[in-house]
């Protein structure tokens, strides 16, 4: 019997949410090229019609399980549900999106079966018979080859985006409805109102012309030569997440992954190192110009134009350029 | 209430890493450290909890020696109490190992909340505060911006942060873990006061191998090598004095990208 690879999929409002699909689309890769078997595992209550959808990719086949439990994320049910599945059916890898959800449940996971956990990836390599997986460390500066040394299930989350789900393959999948008896899991935690942080005065989606400042700009008063540069561009002027959690600048400013996204014609990144939760929300800009001191600083490598420099003396020279 | 601090030492964030000789890790014979991130703003909050409740805040650290400076500045903010279980020859290397090890001390501590960063800024995992809650059979919740405490009932709300703006408020019975956002207040500078005081305060040394744990049964994962991530697209850099770069960057944001 072949080894099988099962890949967790998140969904909300009705949708199978993109990392999930994203993980399929890596899975599949896996699956092909190890000879494994693929399987798409989607909890929740009354989601038939996306496990028929789940189907319609090339998958082996599609495990529906369905409780009222189930019907909202909960670290303990989810937790159980899935120890349940991963110690019965002993996948070779257990695949999950590293979205807020799963960083929430993940770790519970692989402490409650005591199995091994590699998180954040944004890829792997295949080493004779075995996988070996690539994260990033230190803010993104430096790359991890890791190998599992554990017992499977392997349990991997995926970085948002590290694969594409235009590689995403159709086929035939049969649904399996799979049930588990819950009842007995306590919920813990309650879950209270949940709301959409009250937009704030700046929508930047349709700014054309950013300027966005970093931690490089050290303290609050040094803002003031990225306001000249902004003004000078006639830019709105955005930051990273450092720089609005010292208030420096207000939350509705903030591009990233718990920010807003932008696509300007030109972004100006002065002081900003580009952590992936950055990169999210910029990256598709069409013009994007880093200034920064450290010339291995990861916005460089998404950047059109770079400056290894002191925006200190970038920022103010340019400013005086786009004067004259 | 009794609140504890994970803290962890880091790199400093300026830091250019150098790759060690086997190619595992960095080099740390010539760096400076702080407090990761996430840890210093769930310090903070802990010291807010104690404002607000009473109680004590201590500090826990798994780490070398030189942790001992970190660790001073924790108490320095105002932290109790600390203690640092000493792994100077960085044994503990996977998240779930180092979350075993603080599992094990905090069998013998009395503690109603504990925190921890979301992800630390060097391994980056984004596990630790997790597999604890686990491993010690507590409920938590991850990537916390605001804390209301009711001791009496012995509940904590804790409000998570989602993708895209959302956020949602959650309940949970103390004890509880919950793993802090960075942001999640302004964190307050060591007074002269603060500095003077934190000499005096105890920082109990813990020898691993006087912890009761067997770290053979922990899921290993192997580290084989960290590298400068090589990418195919990079950034065209400008060469020249700050004058010549300002001039070919607006010559070329205008002929060749178009932009302006
Ligand atoms: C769950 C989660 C969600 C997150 N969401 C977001 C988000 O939405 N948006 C976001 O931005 N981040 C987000 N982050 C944080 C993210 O991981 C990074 O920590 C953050 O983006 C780093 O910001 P930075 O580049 O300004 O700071 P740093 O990483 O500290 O970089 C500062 C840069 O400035 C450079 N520099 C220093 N001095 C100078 C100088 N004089 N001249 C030029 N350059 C200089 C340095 O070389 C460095 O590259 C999130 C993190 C988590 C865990
Ligand atoms: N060695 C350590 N000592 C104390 N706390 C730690 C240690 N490692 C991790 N932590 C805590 O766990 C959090 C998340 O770390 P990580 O799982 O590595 O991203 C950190 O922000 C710390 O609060």
């Amino acid at each position: 019997m072949s080894e099988k690879i099962y890949v967790l999929i998140d969904h909300g409002e009705g949708e199978i949410r993109t990392p999930s699909l994203e993980s399929l689309a890596l899975g599949q890769r896996m699956a092909e090229e190890a000879g494994f078997s693929l399987h798409a595992l989607i909890l929740g209550n009354e989601i038939g019609p996306l496990a028929e959808r789940l189907g319609k990719q090339k998958v082996d086949s599609v495990l529906l399980v369905e409780d009222q439990k189930l019907a909202n994320y909960d670290p303990d049910v989810y937790c159980r549900a899935l120890s349940e599945i991963l110690t019965e059916d002993q996948p070779y890898l257990f695949l999950m999106g590293h979205i807020y959800q799963n960083i929430d449940l993940a770790p519970k996971l692989a402490a409650a079966i005591n199995r091994g956990l590699v998180t954040d990836c944004i890829g792997y390599r295949k080493e004779g018979d075995d996988f070996v997986f690539v994260r990033q460390m230190f803010r993104n500066k430096l790359n991890a080859d890791v190998q599992f040394r554990s017992e499977h299930p392997w349990i991997v989350t995926l970085q948002t985006g590290a694969t594409s789900v235009d590689d995403l393959k159709e086929g035939s999948g049969q649904v399996v409805e799979r049930s588990l008896d819950l009842s007995a899991v306590e919920l813990r935690r309650k879950q209270l109102e949940a709301f959409e942080a009250t937009q704030g005065k700046v929508d930047l989606s349709q700014a054309e012309l950013i300027v966005a400042v970093g931690r490089g700009i050290k303290k609050a008063e040094n803002l003031k030569i990225i306001e000249e540069l902004a003004e000078a561009l006639g830019a709105e002027i955005a930051a990273s997440r450092p720089v609005v959690d010292s208030e420096w600048l207000t939350r509705d400013r903030q591009i990233g992954s718990s920010g807003q996204t932008v696509s300007p014609r030109l972004y100006l990144a002065c002081g900003i190192s580009g952590a992936i939760q950055h990169i999210v929300g910029m990256k598709n800009a069409q013009c994007i110009v880093a200034i920064n001191t450290d010339p291995n600083a990861p916005i460089f490598n998404i950047a059109t134009y770079g400056i290894v420099g002191d925006l200190f003396e970038i920022v103010p020279a340019l400013t005086k350029k786009l004067k004259e | 209430m009794k609140l504890l601090t994970c803290l962890k030492q880091i790199p400093d964030r300026d830091t250019r890493y150098e790759i060690n000789a086997a190619g595992t890790g960095i080099k740390t014979s010539d760096l400076t450290f702080e407090i990761s991130e996430c840890d210093e703003y769930s310090l903070e909050e802990s010291l807010k909890l104690r404002e607000e409740h009473g109680g004590e805040v201590a500090i826990l650290t798994l780490g070398p020696q030189r942790a001992e400076k970190s660790i001073r500045k924790g108490l320095a903010m105002g932290a109790d109490r600390a203690i640092l279980v000493r792994d100077d020859e960085g044994k503990v290397t996977t998240p779930h190992a180092v979350a075993k090890v603080l599992a094990e001390v905090l069998k013998e501590e009395e503690y109603d909340l504990i925190l921890t960063g979301t992800q630390s800024d060097d391994w980056s995992y984004a596990q630790t505060g997790v597999l604890l809650a686990e491993l010690l059979g507590l409920p938590h919740a991850t990537i916390v911006m605001e804390i209301r405490a009711d001791p009496a009932q012995k509940k904590v709300k804790a409000l998570r942060e989602m993708e895209s703006g959302w956020f949602q408020w959650v309940e949970l019975p103390m004890p509880a873990v919950l793993t802090i956002q960075a942001g999640i207040s302004q964190i307050r500078y060591a007074s002269l006061k603060g500095i003077m005081q934190a000499k005096k305060k105890e920082i109990r040394n813990v020898e691993l191998s006087d912890l009761n744990v067997d770290l053979s049964s922990i899921p290993e994962i192997e580290v084989l090598k960290v590298y400068f991530p090589v990418v195919e697209k990079k950034a065209e850099i400008l060469q020249g004095s700050t004058a010549e770069v300002v001039e070919q960057l607006v010559e070329k944001l205008k002929k060749e990208a178009k932009v302006l």
